[in-house]
């Protein structure tokens, strides 16, 4: 960053700054000269899509370019990012994607890589509609499941389907290391044209140092990364450092071969839960960590009944007083009859009735 | 996306006994009721791009009058313009932004710089203050005299329910005095200080020790700002600033109390008792919203500068729909009150201000009909 550029960063963000934006901030006025200024809050331009994956009739995968603002604080390799689109212009969605782009610096240029979950609003935007050029808003770079700064002689990485992100970023930070230890890959996909990064993974394959690459398909025949499989392929694997990402299925495969060793790191994202319209299942609340049958009542309701003591104000919905994060789950607003599955989503729990398995965060 | 309606769950009226200042019987009130939802129902479904684009479009119209204000003060000739500029800038930033998006209206665009609880004002009041005692308090018991504190504000008399005392000789010295310094006032009216008087409830302490730390934080701020930091900024022109400032605060002040006295004090606005609002159904709390309610005819302009509280009525129908809607909804409205013989107040400013300076002056001295402690009915005039 050039001396003028850190010193106009340095005043934007100064007290005095504040002082004069009060009490909007600094990025308010900003925003609305260049959406690429920014003093505190992260955003990026579309720089490029890239499709890496596109079986006819399956979900499509796209690496997506991202040109961050000079408040991104960069990225350590295995980390995600909260990204949000508004979508048609009005309603900003957020989900969270991995990066899986090498470790990255202050402002430097990163990507994320997704597949176009069909009921996925943010990720089908952005692999099917997005352009170049298209703003997205940001967090900083999120998450423990990361690459040591002293990598171990020998690690293992074990990914399944769009799981491979995460990994892919520590393999390529690793490289850019020059790393010279041992790392054994163990990657699960559906067919070889499901594979995300086929390319690059066979030029690793064909010069990458020390690294000894399983690519296994189960339409091919490949087994499963039972304990037995992975004792084959990594003798003693349970002392081995070892980054798991994938589907839930993969992962509640591998992880009981690591019972009582603590080798292991996991890392996999929930699917929204999707109601069957009951009032069935349970609700939880998460903060106070109190469950209980979900009795179709409305939320503000429920949390009552379980005893606990929620703010909240008019009781009919129009004060907003009462709104809480929901984390998973349906609810039915009670005086639309709209329903709802997205996850980390506000509601007013007064108008708010779950529809089976619900956590709210109370 | 599911659509299964359902009735709310509020409580439905047992005792079949109606005050008589409703003229609809409580199956009427169900009907009318039902047709308010449908309208909050169709709308909600139809929020989207041109509702997100217009307050946008209002935002960046705010910054502007806001930043060219600030930056004519350093061109003395253009004073006058600068005061405008920062008196209109001050005024979109607390009536059609602020107020609009703290009643969650925009809530829906999941936007944190739109958000009902991220957003503050440029004004004394903290978001977290005014929002309880106005989203919930006043927009709950609108015109419940006793519990909508809104009525007179615990400083005037406002109504005829209130009971006259000496003090209410200074009723229309009190109402310049608000209108002068509204922000303060607004600010102050969080900490309850009419229960302070009366020994209920401690200024700085207990339930007022949050209310009152939020205060000095934002007061604080504001006056940095406004009197302290952009004076200061201007160098030889900081009298001209201080001053500058001090003028777009006092033009916002009486513009917005003159816009938001139009809104529940005309007359022919009816105010309830607690005994009559009791166990009250939804219809009932439409009901109560409509007649407690006036609007304001205009302009374009004058709607978009009031925040289009020039639509009190669809406002308290319909809170936390975006105000743009409210002048298409008013159509909707008039029409259904027509059907079940319901009264609309609106008129044009001057007669809706006339009529409010005329009550503040009037209540000043003790009404001259004295009513019977047990009379229930209000001389507020309804419509049949």
């Amino acid at each position: 960053m050039s001396i003028v550029a850190d010193a106009t960063t340095r005043v934007l963000r100064s007290r005095f700054a504040a002082a004069l934006a009060t009490p909007h901030g600094v990025d308010r006025y900003l925003e609305l000269v260049n959406p690429m200024w920014a003093a505190n809050e992260v955003r990026a331009r579309i720089v490029d899509i890239t499709r890496e994956v596109d079986v006819p009739g399956h979900p499509p995968v796209a690496t997506i370019t991202l040109q961050p603002t000079s408040t991104w604080r960069g990225h350590r390799a295995g980390q995600h990012v909260q990204l949000g689109v508004e979508v048609d212009g009005a309603r900003r969605t957020t989900r969270v994607f991995t990066i899986s782009s090498p470790e990255s610096k202050a402002g430097d240029r990163f990507t994320i890589t997704m597949r176009a979950n069909p009921e996925g609003v943010v990720s089908r935007y952005l692999v099917e509609r997005a352009e170049v050029g298209t703003m997205v808003h940001l967090s900083q770079a999120q998450g423990e499941f990361v690459l040591p700064d002293h990598v171990p002689d020998h690690i293992v990485f074990v990914s399944g389907g769009s799981g491979i992100t995460p990994v892919m970023s520590m393999l390529r930070s690793l490289q850019r290391r020059t790393h010279r230890g041992r790392i054994t890959f163990l990657h699960y996909a559906q067919s070889p044209e499901h594979q995300i990064f086929a390319e690059e993974l066979e030029e690793i394959r064909r010069s990458g140092y020390g690294i000894d690459l399983h690519l296994v398909y189960p339409e091919q025949g490949g087994r499963n990364f039972s304990a037995l499989e992975l004792e084959r392929i990594v003798p003693g694997f349970r002392d081995v450092p070892t980054w798991l990402c994938g589907p839930a299925g993969l992962v509640d495969a591998v992880r009981p071969a690591f019972e009582g060793s603590d080798s292991l790191h996991v890392e996999y994202f929930k699917p929204p839960v999707v109601s069957n319209g009951s009032a069935e299942g349970d609700v939880t609340f998460t903060r106070s960590g109190s469950t209980a049958a979900n009795s179709g009542a409305t939320l503000l309701e429920q949390a009552e009944a379980a005893g606990l003591t929620p703010q909240f104000g008019c009781r009919m919905g129009i004060c907003f007083s009462c709104t809480a994060t929901k984390k998973e789950g349906t609810v039915r607003n009670v005086l639309t009859g709209e329903t709802s599955s997205l996850p980390d989503e506000d509601i007013r729990i007064c108008v708010s009735s779950p529809e089976g398995d619900c956590a709210v965060d109370l | 996306m599911s659509i299964t309606i359902e009735r709310p769950p509020v409580k439905t009226r047992t005792d079949t006994e109606l005050s008589p200042k409703y003229t609809l019987t409580a199956e009427q009130l169900d009907a009318f009721g039902d047709e308010m939802d449908a309208i909050r129902q169709r709308v909600v479904a139809d929020l989207g791009e041109e509702d997100a684009n217009y307050i946008r479009k209002v935002v960046k119209y705010q910054r502007g009058f806001e930043v060219a204000g600030r930056v004519m003060f350093y061109i003395p000739p253009l004073w006058p313009a600068a005061v405008a500029s920062l008196s209109v800038s001050k005024i979109l930033d607390n009536m059609e932004i602020g107020h609009n998006v703290m009643h969650g209206q925009y809530d829906w665009m999941g936007d944190p710089a739109l958000n009902s609880r991220m957003f503050d004002w440029d004004t004394m009041a903290p978001a977290e203050n005014w929002k309880y005692g106005h989203n919930y308090m006043h927009h709950t018991y609108t015109n419940i005299v006793g519990k909508d504190r809104d009525v007179g504000y615990g400083i005037l008399r406002m109504d005829e329910e209130q009971e006259w005392r000496p003090y209410y000789l200074g009723n229309p010295l009190y109402a310049f005095l608000l209108m002068t310094f509204f922000e303060w006032g607004v600010m102050l009216h969080d900490l309850e200080v009419e229960e302070v008087f009366a020994g209920r409830r401690h200024l700085w302490r207990g339930e007022n020790a949050p209310i009152m730390r939020r205060i000095r934080k934002k007061v604080g701020k504001q006056v940095l700002k406004d009197y302290v930091v952009f004076p200061l900024l201007s160098g030889p022109f900081f009298l001209t600033t201080l001053a500058g400032n001090a003028v777009a605060n006092l033009v916002r002040n009486v513009w917005t109390f003159n816009i938001i006295f139009c809104g529940h004090f005309p007359a022919g606005v009816a105010t309830f008792t607690v005994e009559e609002t009791e166990n009250e159904s939804r219809g009932g709390w439409y009901y109560r919203q409509l007649l407690g309610s006036a609007n304001i005819t205009g302009s374009k302009l004058l709607h978009v500068m009031s925040g289009n509280l020039s639509h009190q009525i669809e406002h308290h129908l319909f809170p936390d729909i975006p105000a743009r809607r409210y002048p298409e909804l008013s159509v909707e409205v008039q029409e259904i009150c027509q059907r079940y013989g319901l009264q609309y107040n609106t008129g044009p400013l001057h007669k809706q201000l006339f009529s409010v300076a005329k009550k503040i002056f009037r209540l000043s001295l003790p009404t001259r009909a004295p009513k019977t402690p047990q009379s229930t009915v209000t001389e507020t005039p309804l419509a049949a």
